[in-house]
Formats: C-alpha cells, sequence, structure tokens
C-alpha cells in the first residue's frame, strides 16, 4: 500500500512542508489512490495547483506540475486542457484560493463545463498566511482577522458550484477517508467540470484559534456537521443550519466546452463546404 | 503568389502576422481599442484548428495563455491600459516561469478608465515596469499597419527564442489606422522553432542551454515538467536559497539584455548630418514624417524606437552621438524622454514634445518646436 502510494510523490522532496496533523497529507494519500486504482498513465497527468498550503501539493507530485498564481489554477488549467485535450488535468486549490480569489475562475469554468477535475481543500481558513478568515469560515469562528468572532456567513461551495453548472459536485471530509477515495474516482473519470469540496482540518491555524483540541477532535468536528446526502435532503430547513451535505450532490451528463467548440467548427465548415 | 494591395486595418495586421508566425491560441477579455484583434481571431482561429476564447477577465486571459504555451500552444492576447493592469502579475509570472507568449497592449488614454476610444503612449512605463521585481522585458512598437505585420511574426517569434513573454505596444491610431499594405501573404518568413528536450532520464525543466534558455518540455510528453514562480534550481522545484534566488534572476536577466543585439531594432534617417534629431516611436512618430517631409531641412533626422525595451544605452548613444538637440514627441507627459535624458545628462539640448489630451501631436506643433530649439 505504501509503496503503490508512494510512487506517486517526488520521494526525494519529502518530508513535505505541511504542518503535524494537517489533512493535505490525507488528500495527497486519497488522490494518489483514487489515481491509482484508475491505472491512469501518470505522463498524461497535469497537476495544476494556486497559492497556499494545500496547492503545494502538487508541487511532490511526479506529474507534470504547475503551480501557479494565487487564486489563478482554474485559468491556467483552461489553457493548459484547451491547447492538449489529451491531458488529464487536475487542480488542488485552498478555499480561498478557489473560492476568494479564484471564485470568478471558477464560476465560469463551471458554468463553461470544463473538462478538469477540481479538489477544493476546505480547511475554513487561510493557512499558508497564519490563519485569517476565508469564505467558508463559520459565522462566530476565531481567526487572526475576526479576533471577536466572525461576523460573516460562509459559503457553501457546492451550492455555488450547482448554481454555476457544474455537472459533477461532491463533498466530504479528510474523516471519512474511504468515501474521498471514492468521490475522487467519480471526479476523475467524470467527463466535464467535476469538484469535490473536502472539509480538511487545519489544526495549527483554525483548530488553535478556535480550542479545537488536538488534530483528531478537530476533524471529528469537522466531520459531525457533515450529513450524507439523502439524510441532509429529509431535514426541515431549520434543522440543515450548519449543516452541510456529503457524498455526490450533483451528477448530470452535459457537453463539454470543446464539445460545443468542435461542433460549431464542424457545422461552420459544412456551412462553407455548401456555399 | 505575389506581392499584392490589401486595405488592412492595424489591428488585423496585428492578428494576420501573428497567424503568419503560427499563433494558435488566443484567449482575452473586450477592451478598446484592443478588441478588434479578438475579433479577427475568434473569426480565424477555430477554422484553423487553435482555440479562441473570450475569459471571464483579463487575469484569467493571461492565465490560461500560460497554461496553453507550456501545453505546447503559440498563445497571445489583445489588450488595452486597465486589461494591461490586471495582467501585469500573471506576466510577472510568465517571466519567472519562462513561458513563451505576446500579450498586445493597444495603448488608450489613462490612467483608468480615461480616454478609451483616443490614442496616448502611456504605457511605455507599464510596459518596463508594470509587474513587481526585477525582471526583463521586451516590448516591440510598430509605427504602421505593414510593420504592424512583420513586428508581430517578430514579437512571436523572440517569445520563443528566449522563452519570455514580449509586449507589442502599439497604440489607438496604429491600430485602428487603415492604410494600404503592399505584402506577399505566402511569402515564406522565420519562424522560431520551439527547441523540444529529447532525453527525459537527464531532463531538468529549468536546466539553462548556452545562451541561458530552458527548453521546458510541453505537458504530457512524459518529462516529468515542473513550473513554479517561487524560485527554483534547474529541476524547477521550489527553492528559496539566497544562492538560488542570485543565480536564477541574474540569469533571468541576462538571457535577454546579453542578447539584445541580436534583437534590437531601430530606423534611422540622416543622423550623419543632422544637429537636430527626433527620437520617436509609434503614432508620434508618424508626425515626424511629415514635419521631415514638409520642411526639408538638411540638418534634421530621425531616430526611431521599434524595440522599445530593453534600451539599448550604447547603441542609442553612438547613433545620436552628433546631435545637438535631440526632440522626443510623445503622446504622453513624458517616458522615453527620460532615458533619453539619462543618457546624456545636460551634455545635449533634449527637447520633450508631449500630448495626453487624447489628440495627436501636429505637425505645425512640432515643427515649431524644433525650429526654435
Ligand atoms: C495576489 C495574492 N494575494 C495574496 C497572497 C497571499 N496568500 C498566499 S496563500 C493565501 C491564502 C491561502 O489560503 P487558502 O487558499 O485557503 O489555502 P491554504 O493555505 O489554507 O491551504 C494568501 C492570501 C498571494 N500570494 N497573492
Amino acid at each position: 500500500m505504501r509503496e503503490q502510494i508512494l510512487k506517486y510523490f517526488k520521494q526525494d522532496k519529502l518530508p513535505h512542508v505541511f504542518c503535524p496533523g494537517c489533512g493535505n497529507g490525507e488528500v495527497m494519500h486519497a488522490m494518489a489512490q483514487a489515481i491509482d486504482e484508475l491505472g491512469w498513465d501518470p505522463t498524461q497527468i497535469l497537476i495544476v495547483g494556486g497559492i497556499g498550503c494545500s496547492s503545494r501539493i502538487a508541487t511532490y507530485t511526479i506529474f507534470d506540475s504547475l503551480h501557479t498564481l494565487h487564486g489563478r489554477p482554474v485559468a491556467f488549467a483552461v489553457g493548459a486542457k484547451l491547447a492538449n485535450p489529451n491531458l488529464k488535468v487536475i487542480i488542488v486549490s485552498g478555499d480561498g484560493d478557489a473560492s476568494s480569489i479564484g471564485g470568478n475562475h471558477l464560476i465560469h469554468a463551471a458554468r463553461r463545463n470544463m473538462d478538469l477535475t477540481l479538489f477544493i481543500v476546505n480547511n475554513y481558513t487561510y493557512g499558508m498566511t497564519g490563519g485569517q478568515y476565508s469564505p467558508t469560515t463559520p459565522l462566530g469562528s476565531f481567526t487572526t482577522t475576526s479576533p471577536c468572532g466572525h461576523v460573516e456567513e460562509p459559503f457553501s461551495i457546492t451550492d455555488l458550484l450547482v448554481g454555476a453548472g457544474a455537472p459533477f459536485v461532491a463533498r466530504t471530509g479528510t474523516l471519512y477517508f474511504n468515501e474521498l477515495v471514492k468521490l475522487m474516482k467519480l471526479a476523475l473519470a467524470k467527463n466535464g467540470f467535476a469538484a469535490i469540496d473536502i472539509f480538511t482540518q487545519c489544526p495549527t491555524n483554525y483548530g488553535r484559534n478556535n480550542r479545537l483540541g488536538k488534530p483528531i477532535d478537530l476533524i471529528k468536528t469537522q466531520a459531525s456537521i457533515l450529513v450524507p446526502k439523502e439524510k441532509y435532503d429529509l431535514l426541515e430547513p431549520g434543522d440543515r443550519v450548519g449543516k452541510f451535505a456529503r457524498g455526490v450532490i450533483q451528477d448530470v451528463e452535459k457537453p463539454t466546452f470543446l464539445d460545443h467548440y468542435r461542433a460549431c467548427i464542424l457545422s461552420t465548415r459544412k456551412a462553407v463546404h455548401h456555399e | 503568389m505575389a506581392i499584392e494591395s490589401y486595405l488592412w486595418q492595424g489591428s488585423h495586421a496585428v492578428a494576420q502576422g501573428a497567424l503568419k508566425a503560427g499563433v494558435n491560441y488566443f484567449a482575452g477579455y473586450p477592451i478598446t481599442p484592443s478588441t478588434e484583434v479578438a475579433e479577427f481571431m475568434a473569426y480565424a482561429l477555430p477554422s484553423r484548428d487553435g482555440i479562441f476564447i473570450q475569459m471571464e477577465d483579463e487575469i484569467a486571459s493571461i492565465a490560461s495563455l500560460i497554461g496553453a504555451s507550456l501545453a505546447g500552444a503559440k498563445a497571445i492576447t489583445a489588450t488595452s491600459g486597465p486589461g494591461f493592469s490586471l495582467m501585469q502579475e500573471g506576466l510577472g509570472y510568465a517571466i519567472m516561469a519562462e513561458v513563451p507568449l505576446v500579450i498586445v497592449d493597444v495603448m488608450r488614454g489613462g490612467p483608468s478608465t480615461g480616454l478609451p476610444t483616443k490614442p496616448t503612449q502611456a504605457d511605455v512605463m507599464q510596459a518596463k515596469w508594470g509587474t513587481h521585481g526585477d525582471h526583463p522585458i521586451i516590448a516591440l512598437c510598430p509605427a504602421s499597419v505593414k510593420e504592424s505585420y512583420y513586428l508581430m511574426v517578430k514579437a512571436v517569434n523572440l517569445s520563443e527564442r528566449f522563452r519570455t513573454p514580449v509586449i507589442f505596444l502599439t497604440d489607438e491610431t496604429i491600430a485602428h489606422m487603415r492604410e494600404r499594405v503592399q505584402i506577399d501573404v505566402d511569402e515564406k518568413l522565420y519562424i522560431e522553432p520551439r527547441i523540444e528536450p529529447k532525453d527525459p532520464r537527464n531532463y531538468k525543466t529549468f536546466q539553462p542551454d548556452e545562451r541561458l534558455v530552458p527548453h521546458q518540455a510541453k505537458f504530457g510528453t512524459g518529462f516529468r515538467t515542473v513550473v513554479t514562480a517561487l524560485y527554483h534550481d534547474e529541476s524547477g522545484f521550489q527553492n528559496t536559497s539566497a544562492e538560488v534566488a542570485e543565480r536564477f534572476n541574474k540569469r533571468l536577466v541576462d538571457k535577454v539584455e546579453k542578447y539584445i543585439d541580436e534583437f534590437y531594432e531601430t530606423e534611422e534617417y540622416n543622423l550623419e548630418n543632422s544637429e537636430l534629431v527626433f527620437v520617436s516611436y509609434g503614432a508620434s512618430h508618424r508626425t515626424v514624417l511629415q514635419v521631415l517631409n514638409d520642411s526639408k531641412n538638411p540638418k534634421w533626422g530621425f531616430l526611431r524606437l521599434v524595440t522599445i525595451w530593453p534600451f539599448h544605452d550604447k547603441l542609442v548613444k553612438e547613433k545620436l552621438k552628433k546631435a545637438k538637440v535631440i526632440v522626443v514627441p510623445e503622446l504622453n507627459m513624458g517616458q522615453m524622454v527620460k532615458e533619453i535624458q539619462r543618457l546624456f545628462g545636460d551634455t545635449k539640448k533634449i527637447v520633450s514634445v508631449n500630448r495626453w489630451d487624447g489628440e495627436l501631436i501636429t505637425p505645425d506643433q512640432l515643427r515649431k518646436v524644433a525650429e526654435q530649439a
């Protein structure tokens, strides 16, 4: 098992920079396992990260890797995918990277149905810059920039993506490792824009600022608000407050940007031909 | 095919030049006065198996260009002042990660939304210093529609040769003007090939060759390419040690500036005999041509900068050594004139002629200044 996972990483660059107890390791592990189980050719994978702790995951893999700018990995990935549609393009991005500074690229890639897979490592905070609030920080929680408790409502990234038209949207947490691997396989295999919102523990910043105990306690706290989608759907609206559905949230088929683009070229060529 | 006459718009000449150079990826966001380039590419690229995409903003446009270029495309965008400002972070990334691409900046009046439909040359310094940090930049500036075509081919070639972004710095006047262009569109022009590494075993993404340029493999070709714009060692892996930072940044600048003679381009007239020399570029050069044509003064000449950046101190100094008076007309408050002042201090009379109201400097205005200088 260890070898099966390790072979996807630059072993001479390990150990990685992540703090003890950080959930990025679980995400790395799950991703490598999902790719391995799919039996993909590593030379056809491009992994793209933004800027942030979680985005660094990209740099440790043996795939072609593109460590980009804060908030922009999706836009970089769009270019790479369109220039070489054979590439399997995976993006690893933090909650801040993906939904704050990168929010515009996120919704438009979803709307256009770009064939990309996005893993959003949602630790409720800006880890790399030392624990400021992000668009997913829960109301009332403490961060270095919300010392009196956060005054804003958080995003549900999955609602946002469903609204933007993403054909595959899922959510889970690092506690549910097997579910994470399963969802990653579905997302990777999806023809079209596929994203997973992964609740991930940041014990150093979010956990410490909110006195949430050891990493395992934090993992459990984050997992406790995740309710399986089927059960979540049965909850009264009032009971849904503060809870998030986990599992596959949306899975539909629709043509990708390139499907439409190619069809348009073909029809133009035919039109020209008939003149 | 033979030479034929076309009535081309400057923007279309830029787009035609790009296609000639092998550009097969365009991403952009509409902005006056650059939109004609995008519209031309939207029409031309799909039927040539290229990609055109109108992105959600200019930040995304340049980001997608970088991704496309690293995956093997020849990629360009076109924008103007406000959009060029939004691209600055991405421009820095492309410089740092050594990614070939071309940004066409059709200069309009600024700052900010300014004069969207009128010409200026106010982005000269933005092109040079708009992105943060010490970095090399190549910027080219055409003064006619025909030149826009050939210079765009050169811009794409230079970006491939040096693996660095090139700024194609044109302006509203040259880009919106229509001129008769006599050209053989099938003429064989030199197209710089992208050098591909051969052996994945000894491959390092940022291993420079003897000309200081690394040759990254395209994504998806089995080389394990590693790209970051953090400081990095030759392997491409992040390394922020003082030694790596010192060495890397030096090479980045040297790879362009040491080879400036290879690509630096000027046009000149009558420098041997001239006491007064106009130093100009782009739209303001058209006024210079009219003045020289009207006055026929045998002691007047011009030096036109086609390569705007990097500035070639030695060559410009040499070319202007006989001039007693240097007149620098610019559609801004005086940006390039500062480079001339830096070269000559008060050893020569340097006259800055400026206009920033969205109108061109008239031949009358410029002739009067020259006569009194
Ligand atoms: C344009 C820009 N603004 C700000 C930063 C500073 N910055 C680096 S990482 C980061 C936030 C990272 O948070 P997130 O994306 O949630 O990832 P995490 O570190 O928590 O994994 C910020 C604000 C930057 N690098 N670039």
